[in-house]
């Protein structure tokens, strides 16, 4: 008898009035959308039905102005594909570059590039964590983050001159030597940073509003992760390694010491402590890089001229700060590359969104899209 | 002060031939002071809670206008009135104009009740908790046609989720006040006060426990972070406020610090000993409503460094924290508190 009733009075609502989704425009100029992304919200009170992200608000089309300049002058343009981890990019592409000239830069050079690399893993992370911990509403910890990363950005500025895109690490080496007294400035940084992680940690990791929101929320499961084609710390969560230092060491990963940090749960709280613990072992790559840091050349004699060999192509792939960042070039024997792709991690990232979102409330979008670490600019290109 | 200025004008209209409306100068002087002494306080509020905020993040926060940016609120203030007041067009006309009065009003209101210092209070009345507890709760009105009438559907979940919330924490935070009424005997604030001097003890220490309560239910009740769900900017941009501009924004602003002095208020006098003096110190020279505001300053950083300190809760957490934790304990607090007035008499 209820049944009929409430049958009834379904029916009855739908043909008098008729019932709508309230789609929610989230973006593309929102406080929590990390720039311009855009998601379109279709909600049932405060829960979500779907999520459909809209692309393209940032795309600069870098993949093709690349493929109308000479190999250096790209270099520039890849600061710009993920500008909160500018070196990781300009890693990528040089070293694209070089195995596909088959060239070498000198140890001095690879050493240092990978002390700016897990230097910029530091920022980029260090931002991250206070973006994260802003989108589940706790602001202080963003600004706890801006100010280690102050540090390093005055590192890389005492460097190169450039505080957001550097261009520092080009095809053959690096764009100059640092000055002698960055590496008892950096040894001093570290110093100093390693206790702040402690406040962090103290602030959020076992809060009990954090624990809260983020725990078990956004499951990515290993075979979700793989098959969406996450990467970096997002699946590392989920128990997958997956980390291109370990498995396809690129300059000398393979002579340092450092761990794969995996967590098994894939939820928002996985991820973060995975970054979290990324932190730490940046910090030990570091020590052990400035201590094998030796004098000699920072780059290597290039030709005058530099040309790929003709109908040659390279899929080369780094560890960037949110994950695996490949290029991809086809050289046609001219100074530019033919065909240039870049695979980014935060592409991949946004992708599984929608799935982790379905039948979670609003709020948690928020915490999802914080912990996957997606940029906007790496998202467009 | 305030009687002073009331026997003034009441002389000055005797001297006009108005006398008949004497009746009618003290409530309005009452207010007027009232009004003028609480804005300038919610003004050192919004720059305390700058200066807090800033000390809490490692930051320096307003030093520019004025001695130590003091005059910062200011200068807000005087850009907020002056500001272009825009409106979104398909707005529900009526409802939108009046939830800001509401919200500035319902908050204000209960200020009249909150004992400074002894028998200092605009009116005595003899049900005040009673009262602040009621007028304070018309906020909701306020919120719910504020995020209705906008036409927006950011506001309207910020409504929604607010009207939810302010209904739920309501309970607990009536629920925590009833075994100190039960102890006093008393609806009166200036009573319960007098009841602790005469006691001994201030209530927080043995209804610690609904001390707590009363904290985290006002907090949510001022829609303060970490229950600021209805204004979360990470997903609802302002909630309720989003449509809001100018000197109406500026009048749901002064809402929420107004309400957060109550709430503040209303623990200091319930809880903390209104205006009697730290224990031991009695005898120290400082009057009254010094005491008062020292204690009142002393929450409200409370309140604020809660903010700056948690994450945001999920609007269904929320709920859950209300009905599944706080009210089953003050629920159980009110039990014991009655058993222990009917075995061990009221000296609990």
């Amino acid at each position: 008898m209820t049944d009929l009733l409430l049958s009834q009075i379904k029916l009855g609502a739908e043909s008098q009035f008729g019932t709508d989704e309230y789609v929610v425009n989230l973006g593309p100029q929102h406080p929590a959308t990390h720039g311009v992304l855009r998601l379109i919200v279709k909600l049932d009170g405060e829960t979500v039905k779907e999520t459909t992200p809209v692309l393209g608000y940032l795309h600069r089309s870098i993949e093709k102005i690349c493929e109308n300049r000479t190999y250096p002058q790209c270099i520039t343009y890849t600061d710009r594909v993920d500008y909160v981890s500018a070196m990781s990019v300009n890693l990528a592409f040089a070293l694209a570059t070089e195995r596909l000239m088959g060239l070498e830069a000198p140890p001095r050079a690879q050493w240092l590039r990978m002390i700016m690399v897990e230097l910029q893993r530091l920022a980029s992370h260090l931002l991250w964590m206070g973006a994260f911990a802003g989108d589940i509403g706790a602001l202080t910890p963003f600004l706890y983050g801006l100010r280690e990363r102050e540090r390093i950005i005055d590192l890389f500025e005492m460097t190169c001159g450039q505080r957001l895109t550097y261009n520092y690490i080009r095809i053959g080496g690096v764009m100059i030597d640092v000055l002698p007294e960055f590496v008892p400035k950096c040894r001093a940084f570290l110093d100093y940073f390693e206790p702040k992680i402690a406040e962090y940690e103290e602030l959020l990791t076992y809060n009990p509003i954090f624990l809260e929101r983020t725990k078990g929320v956004g499951i990515i499961s290993p075979e979700v992760g793989i098959n969406a084609g996450v990467c970096g710390p997002s699946l590392r969560g989920s128990g997958v390694p997956c980390d291109v230092r370990k498995q396809q060491p690129y300059l000398y990963y393979d002579q340092v010491k450092f761990n794969e940090c995996l967590e098994t749960a894939g939820d928002c709280w996985s991820r973060y402590r995975v970054r979290m613990r990324e932190i730490r072992e940046s910090v030990s790559i570091l020590r052990q890089c400035l201590d094998r840091l030796e004098p000699g050349p920072f780059e290597t004699k290039l030709p005058p001229v530099l040309k790929a060999p003709p109908a040659s192509e390279i899929y080369s792939r780094i560890e960037s700060s949110r994950g695996e960042m490949g290029v991809y070039l086809v050289g046609d024997g001219t100074i530019k590359p033919w065909k240039c792709k870049f695979r980014c991690a935060s592409f991949n990232n946004t992708y599984v969104l929608d799935q982790l979102t379905r039948g979670w409330k609003i709020a948690d979008i928020m915490a999802v899209l914080g912990s996957l670490d997606m940029i906007v600019p790496e998202v467009d290109r | 002060m305030v009687h002073l200025i009331a026997n003034l004008l009441q002389q000055a209209l005797g001297a006009v031939g108005l006398s008949g409306f004497a009746f009618i100068i003290n409530p309005i002087v009452s207010a007027v002071v009232m009004f003028g002494g609480i804005s300038v306080f919610v003004m050192f509020l919004v720059w305390m809670e700058r200066k807090v905020s800033a000390h809490m993040q490692s930051r320096i926060g307003p030093n520019r206008v004025g001695v130590f940016g003091l005059l910062q609120t200011v200068a807000d203030a005087l850009k907020l009135t002056t500001k272009e007041d825009i409106k979104p067009v398909h707005r529900d006309k009526i409802p939108y104009y009046i939830a800001p009065i509401i919200a500035f009003v319902a908050t204000f209101a209960g200020m009249i009740v909150i004992p400074f210092d002894k028998g200092v209070s605009v009116q005595n009345l003899n049900i005040g908790i009673l009262y602040v507890i009621s007028i304070t709760s018309f906020t909701v009105i306020a919120i719910l046609s504020a995020g209705w009438s906008s036409n927006n559907k950011f506001a309207l979940l910020g409504g929604f989720r607010s009207a939810a919330q302010i209904v739920s924490y309501e309970v607990p935070l009536v629920m925590s006040l009833v075994p100190v009424i039960m102890t006093a005997g008393t609806l009166n604030l200036n009573n319960v006060v007098e009841y602790q001097q005469k006691a001994g003890y201030w209530f927080v220490v043995p209804q610690f426990i609904a001390f707590l309560i009363f904290i985290t239910s006002a907090t949510a009740e001022a829609n303060r972070a970490p229950f600021d769900i209805p204004e979360a900017e990470s997903e609802l941009i302002g909630g309720f406020h989003t449509e809001y501009s100018g000197v109406k924004f500026a009048m749901f602003f002064l809402g929420e610090y107004i309400a957060i002095i109550v709430s503040s208020a209303v623990a200091v006098t319930v809880f903390l000993g209104g205006w009697l003096p730290l224990p031991f110190l009695g005898s120290l020279p400082i009057p009254g409503f010094a005491w008062f505001v020292a204690k009142l300053l002393f929450v409200i950083y409370l309140i604020m460094a809660f903010r700056w300190t948690f994450p945001r809760l999920r609007v269904d957490q929320l709920m859950d924290f209300g009905w599944k934790v706080l009210i089953p304990i003050s629920i159980l607090n009110i039990l014991i508190t009655g058993f222990c007035i009917l075995f061990f008499g009221k000296g609990v």
